[in-house]
């Protein structure tokens, strides 16, 4: 009899298999990662909506499903857990604020129709930063999210719900959504395996739109073949969603099973991220630059690239994406759902009070930036401008990739931030996020991939990105990594007995 | 004006008119979080139509935009519209006026989704009604062409007539599928364009025509006094007849335009435009023309039968089926648009009489087989049911007598009756013929074709008097 902690150690595939021959049952794995929720969410705040009952009963429905000889999948009874931001049918979507507190989603989000289809168990909804605007879920409505690595340090964001839940072992793998690295950044904080997918692999239909022309959903594993797995369940053109492209829903396990090897591959190394004035703390650097020594051990080539306008990327990405925001957040008015001022004489005054009292000073903040760029016009601190320098980005890395397999790159350019401190949201608007947004202005497919522990273990990630149609080639490639250096045993925290109250001293 | 789809501009929810409120709605209309537009292709093609109608330049690629602001009944507190790269531009429609033909030219055409409706007042405060948004709207900007109410109403006619034709729209203002906003400026002759002021919310031609004057007459009066007329916009208010402005909130928006990032541009195949074209009716310009030269129409007469297509194709299709067509025109202008307005008011859209019946009426009438008081009568009942009218008109003694010999005996009696009135023709007092037709018509108990009975009459007189 597995103790919930040995099935929530499990990754994905061993999840399957066990499904598969029969040797576990989804009730008992459901069963372990509620127990596993039970134990630990209290210290991580991870979750911010557990369907214990539900997803009994849809476990029940999924054994008698495999009994009678008709699974609908091989992930059918594999628990999963999503973002508050992606819409469950009658269930709250609260994307951590105010403004939707009490908001009950009347219809299921494409995605989550995806796994239904698949037979996969929703255990719940997981903690963020409000609206998916933030880089450590500070800026939530229920507080942040604590890093299983270290209580006392942030679990990143947006998607610091999802990366401390895989982590932590709450869910065997959870989806997230990524506008300018909130997949990939708090995969890297949280020693997870993060996918960015290029834009239109998968429907967006049904997650709360933040920037329409960068948002993508993607899986947190915890490993390459699982993110794989995760992808083949939730990718695909979507006809509700006219973003959404026919040529990227692709079978990504492909390339895995062939024998993946990472001999004679060539990775850009962009020297803008890597060269000192990128802001790269030393600590992240030295744990990285070992890790690159790692890959070409495995007979990598690394070269020195250079994609200019990654100087002014972040720059670029806080202009789109704030102004998207400031339009796609106009909608909460307080008039036909949300939450409406008690407080008003008129309807300006509605407005302005229920916004006001519905949203956080992060999301103000970038509705206000994001107005002032679309009145902006031609000025170069416009839309215009900084679409432009979006385009450029594009055509630099793309002429980059014409020539090797992939890019190499830090994900976050420090560890975990500390919870004790204020939160600041002005790094935001520096260099910190040159990192995580490059995928994001590009559409490119990015994998963030854990390659690098510090001296007490926290993790940093490697960012991987090629060319549009190449993720199952890039998960291949991580897969190859991880199979050559996993994180080692007894250092995640789910090995580690991990009650969720301490750190382990290394 | 809204496009003829069955389903919304970005979503499937259907569009018919008059549902229960609220019931024609779905996340993406609605503006929840998560819904994403889809584009409808058939409204796209319809207002490629309405572009090719009014001889405008259908761009291949256009963009969809984002236009902002704060209302109730804008759900996304954005409109999806198309600013930078409108679906069409250039065009022309030739209005008659007074002095003889006119070209309005059209600025561009661009489609753009509607708003909510919001009912105002009661005790629940403000109602908003979902159903109506999202539904596909093309918006039609003229140039600065129009010079005063009756050309703006011949304009109005015009459009809604060629694109009721095209198929494009039903263009009922009642209903709310054509509305009109009017941009009205003052100018001395020869002088440069004076400022303009926007009118809205007017929905019928009478507040269209009504605003045009009340606007123009503020317009001159302040110009008169010397006032800078202000660049605003204005409602009109059919009771007391004039214009308000509107709250400086509601006309200086800053809608802050960018393009919209959840739908890729719209692109139209050539191939597709060549179809579209060769799919477009014969428009009422060339119909009237057809009119004339093949059914030998006046041009007023020609002109009234083409301005809707329903009662073209009606016209059309009857008259093919009667000896004379200036007959079936005359009935069908005069007496039947007199019973449709009786029994449906303004906005009819179709005659509950088959066009072998109406045709078979208009040879009686023009035959001379019955008066018009009989056909008149003849018609009435076929509104209500379908009989063959000469069987009708024989089963009710409606046929007119055109037998000769009953006649000649009619003139006879009539003749011999009235010696007096006889003496007095002879005598040079022609105008008796009248009064003696009176008597002989009298005689055949009013049933007699009055032509034939005139020239009967005249024969038996002058024998009479040889």
């Amino acid at each position: 009899m597995e103790t919930w902690r040995t099935i929530c150690a499990m990754p994905l595939v061993e999840l399957c298999k066990r499904l598969g021959n029969g040797q576990l049952s989804s009730v008992e794995i459901t069963g372990a990662y509620l127990a596993s929720i039970g134990a630990q969410n209290s210290s991580l705040n991870a979750y911010v909506d557990v369907y214990d009952q539900e997803a009994l009963a849809q476990a029940k429905a999924s054994d008698a499903r495999r009994r009678a000889g008709q699974a609908l999948s091989p992930l059918d009874g594999i628990p999963m857990a999503v973002k508050d931001n992606i819409l469950v049918k009658d269930r709250r979507c609260t994307c951590a604020s105010r403004m939707l507190q009490d908001f009950i989603a009347p219809y299921d989000a494409t995605v989550i129709g995806r796994l239904r289809t698949a037979g996969m168990v929703l255990l719940g909804k997981l903690n963020m930063d409000e609206f998916a605007m933030g880089s450590s879920t500070q800026t939530s409505l229920y507080g942040p999210v604590r890093n299983p690595w270290d209580l006392k340090r942030s679990a990143g964001g947006s998607s610091g719900g999802s990366g401390a839940t895989v982590a932590a072992g709450m869910a065997p793998c959870a989806l997230g959504s990524d506008t300018g690295g909130s997949v990939l950044q708090p995969a890297s904080h949280c020693g997870v395996v993060g996918v960015r997918p290029a834009y239109g692999t998968v429907s967006r239909y049904g997650l709360v739109a933040f920037a329409s022309s960068l948002d993508q959903i993607g899986p947190l594993c915890k490993s390459a073949y699982d993110a794989a797995l995760v992808m083949n369940v939730i990718a695909g053109a979507d006809s509700k969603d006219a973003t959404s492209r026919e040529d990227l829903a692709v079978d990504f396990l492909a390339e895995m099973n062939n024998p993946v090897s990472l001999e004679g591959r060539i990775f850009g190394l962009p020297r803008e991220c890597w060269e000192p004035e990128s802001g790269l703390s030393p600590v992240v650097f030295h744990g990285l630059t070992e890790a690159l020594s790692r890959w070409q051990s495995l007979g990598a080539r690394l070269v020195r690239v250079s994609l200019p306008s990654l100087t002014r990327a972040a720059w670029a990405y806080d202009l789109l994406s704030s102004a998207q925001a400031a339009s796609n957040l106009a909608r909460y008015d307080g008039v036909r759902y949300g939450h409406r001022s008690g407080d008003y004489r008129n309807l300006g005054e509605m407005y302005r009070h229920s916004r006001g009292e519905g949203f956080g000073p992060e999301v103000k903040r970038r509705l206000i930036l994001g107005a002032a760029v679309l009145e902006g016009g031609n000025s170069p601190v416009s839309y215009a401008g900084a679409q432009r320098i979006r385009k450029a980005l594009f055509r630099e890395a793309s002429d980059v990739l014409e020539s090797c397999d992939g890019l190499l790159m830090p994900v976050v350019p420090t560890l975990a931030r500390s919870l004790e401190g204020k939160e600041d949201s002005v790094p935001s608007l520096c260099r910190g996020d040159r990192f995580g947004v490059p995928a994001g202005l590009t559409g490119l497919p990015a994998v963030s991939l854990p390659c690098a522990q510090d001296r007490s273990g926290l993790p940093m990630g490697m960012g991987l990105m090629g060319k549009r149609e190449n993720l199952p080639r890039l998960l291949a490639m991580a897969y190859a990594y991880e199979r050559a250096f996993p994180m080692a045993e007894g250092t995640r925290p789910h090995d580690l007995g991990w009650k969720g109250g301490e750190r382990h001293e290394a | 004006m809204q496009l003829r789809t069955k389903t919304k501009l970005f979503c499937s929810c259907a569009t018919s008119f008059g549902a229960e409120p609220n019931t024609q709605v779905c996340p993406v209309c609605m503006g929840l979080p998560g819904a994403l537009p889809v584009v409808n292709a058939h409204a796209v093609r319809l207002a490629a139509l309405a572009g090719l109608a009014l001889e405008a330049r259908i761009h291949p690629v256009s963009r969809f935009d984002r236009k902002h602001y704060f209302y109730p009944d804008l759900p996304k507190g954005y409109q999806i519209s198309q600013f930078f790269h409108p679906l069409c531009q250039g065009g022309r429609l030739v209005i008659q006026t007074g002095a003889g033909p006119k070209v309005v030219g059209i600025t561009r055409i661009h489609m753009e989704e509607d708003a909510g409706k919001l009912l105002h007042g009661g005790e629940a405060g403000s109602l908003l009604d979902l159903n109506r948004c999202g539904v596909p709207l093309i918006e039609i900007v003229t140039d600065p062409d129009i010079a005063g109410p009756q050309e703006a109403c011949a304009y109005l006619r015009k459009l809604r007539a060629v694109l009721t034709c095209a198929g494009v729209s039903d263009c009922r203002m009642n209903e709310g599928s054509l509305r009109c906003d009017v941009n009205l400026s003052l100018r001395k002759p020869g002088a440069l364009l004076g400022v303009r002021t926007e009118i809205k919310n007017l929905n019928s031609f009478q507040s269209v025509e009504r605003a045009i004057w009340a606007e123009a007459a503020r317009q001159a009066e302040a110009l008169r006094r010397g006032e800078p007329i202000l660049r605003e916009t204005r409602r009109f208010d059919p009771v007391t007849g004039r214009t308000y402005a509107m709250r400086m909130k509601e006309s200086t928006q800053e809608y802050c335009f960018f393009p919209e990032p959840d739908l890729p541009p719209v692109l139209l195949r050539p191939e597709t435009v060549k179809d579209l074209r060769a799919s477009l009716p014969i428009l009422p310009d060339a119909r009237t023309e057809r009119f004339m030269t093949v059914f030998g129409l006046s041009p007023y007469v020609a002109e009234q039968l083409t301005q809707r297509r329903w009662l073209a194709d009606y016209f059309e299709e009857t008259a093919c089926l009667a000896h004379n067509p200036v007959s079936v025109a005359n009935i069908l202008l005069g007496e039947v648009f007199a019973l449709l307005k009786a029994r449906q008011g303004e906005e009819t859209d179709g005659i509950p009489v088959a066009p072998r019946r109406l045709a078979a009426l208009s040879d009686l009438v023009s035959g001379g087989q019955v008066n018009s008081s009989a056909g008149k009568r003849i018609l009435a009942a076929l509104f209500e049911e379908d009989f063959e009218p000469w069987e009708y008109a024989r089963s009710f003694d409606l046929l007119l007598l055109r037998e000769e010999r009953a006649l000649r005996e009619a003139v006879s009696r009539a003749l011999e009756e009235n010696p007096a009135m006889v003496a007095a023709y002879r005598g040079g007092k022609s105008s008796v013929e009248q009064a003696l037709m009176g008597k002989a018509m009298a005689l055949t108990g009013g049933k007699a074709e009055p032509e034939m009975l005139k020239k009967l009459l005249r024969e038996a007189l002058q024998e009479q008097t040889t």
